[in-house]
């Protein structure tokens, strides 16, 4: 079976453990949690993902500076990004968008929406 | 005998069996061919005895007339069995949307039951009321009221979107966080911002039985989010029972902790 790492950055556990019960469905998910930009960023580069799932109001590194060091470095340019947020102003959505964000999700959030989301990135059918 | 010759001979005996099945296959076409010749022939004497006598027309013709109001009912039939297998898809589908609806609302309220009972902690349990009011419902300006039993007074605890001296304490009973706490009502106007933050659109009272812990006013929504969902409400409740009990339990450890303290220092200081 092919494996899915995902990686979750989120400062609220709440939020985290909603994400994580939304995609554990997703067969072959193995999930991994960051809890602000900076524990993202480490792992995100001393481990290889299939797809990240970025809060961008986060304390220690926000995830938009997150998304631009990510989108730096040459071997995670192709790693499809998700940002989830409570920013819904369309400035906010189209900073994320021209940072290297694929896709931007407003809170609340459905969990249904979610993982369909992650589906469409992960390109499973 | 040499290996070759063995190898023409094997070659040899499996092109005549070969041979065999082929002309056998033949013989069989040959024969279906003979037998259709014969019903077509069958057919046609019947057709042409037929077109010259009228009553054994009639008798082709009501047979022909039979078996189409035969094959017509058949395709009706079969059109209601199509018509009703749709239908049931159609009610599958629509119920499998429900259930996954259902499955959200639960996982939201699973999580936010779960956080809210994780920790004994009452900044850790107000920081969690602040995530589950922010992450899923949405509000954007909102306040944390905790009822002091000497003053009867509703305090502000925590707050999101504006400083927390900028909500005013309420006597519990007055006005609608104070209402909306001592009788145990949820208030839910329309979900339009106010910037009198004596009046939210939501006040969610916290309570345990009958006796008032506190409240939860909700002032302003998230730009995004334009109305409350069944999901909202049913987070109003949850909210309602849970974070009380989870303040509660909070307030307690903390005082049973300072008195486990006192005890502590007067058993060091009687010991020593």
């Amino acid at each position: 079976m092919h494996r899915h790492r995902i990686l979750i950055v989120e400062d609220s556990p709440t939020m985290r453990q909603l994400l994580v019960f939304a995609l554990k469905r997703i067969k072959g998910a193995e999930l991994v949690e960051a809890q602000d930009g900076m524990d993202g960023l480490r792992k995100v580069t001393s481990d290889h993902f299939d797809l990240a799932l970025v809060d961008i109001n986060m304390p220690v590194m926000d995830g938009l500076k997150l998304i631009s060091l990510i989108r730096g470095e040459e071997s995670l340019k192709g790693m499809p990004i998700v940002v989830i947020t409570t920013e819904g102003a369309k400035e906010d959505r189209e900073r994320a968008l021209s940072l290297g964000a694929d896709e931007y999700l407003t809170k609340p959030i459905q969990a249904n929406r979610v993982l369909s989301l992650a589906k469409s990135m992960l390109k499973i059918e | 005998m040499s290996k070759e010759k063995k190898d023409v001979f094997a070659r040899a005996e499996e092109f005549v069996a070969l041979f065999s099945r082929g002309a056998e296959f033949t013989k069989q076409i040959l024969h279906e061919n003979e037998r259709l010749r014969g019903r077509l022939s069958q057919v046609e004497d019947r057709q042409t005895h037929a077109a010259q006598d009228n009553v054994e027309w009639e008798k082709l013709r009501e047979e022909l007339l039979a078996r189409i109001a035969g094959l017509e009912n058949e395709k009706r039939d079969v059109l209601d069995r199509l018509q009703a297998v749709e239908e049931e898809n159609r009610q599958f589908a629509d119920r499998y949307l429900e259930i996954e609806e259902e499955n959200n609302n639960l996982a939201n309220l699973y999580v936010a039951s779960y956080q809210l009972h994780s920790t004994l902690e009452l900044s850790e349990v107000l920081k969690t009321i602040i995530e589950i009011v922010i992450n899923l419902i949405g509000a954007e300006v909102f306040a944390v009221y905790v009822l002091d039993e000497k003053t009867n007074q509703l305090s502000p605890v925590a707050s999101e979107g504006q400083l927390l001296s900028a909500f005013p304490r309420v006597p519990l009973g007055s006005g609608i966080v104070g209402g909306s706490v001592d009788r145990g009502e949820t208030t839910c106007g329309e979900p339009l911002p106010s910037d009198d933050l004596e009046r939210p659109m939501v006040c969610i009272p916290l309570r345990i039985g009958e006796r008032p812990i506190g409240g939860i006013a909700i002032f302003k929504l998230l730009a995004q989010k334009d109305a409350f969902t069944p999901l909202d409400h049913e987070l109003f409740t949850l909210l309602a029972g849970h974070a009380a009990t989870s303040i509660f339990a909070a307030q307690l450890y903390g005082q049973s902790e300072r008195k486990l303290n006192t005890i502590q220092g007067f058993i060091d200081l009687l010991t020593k």
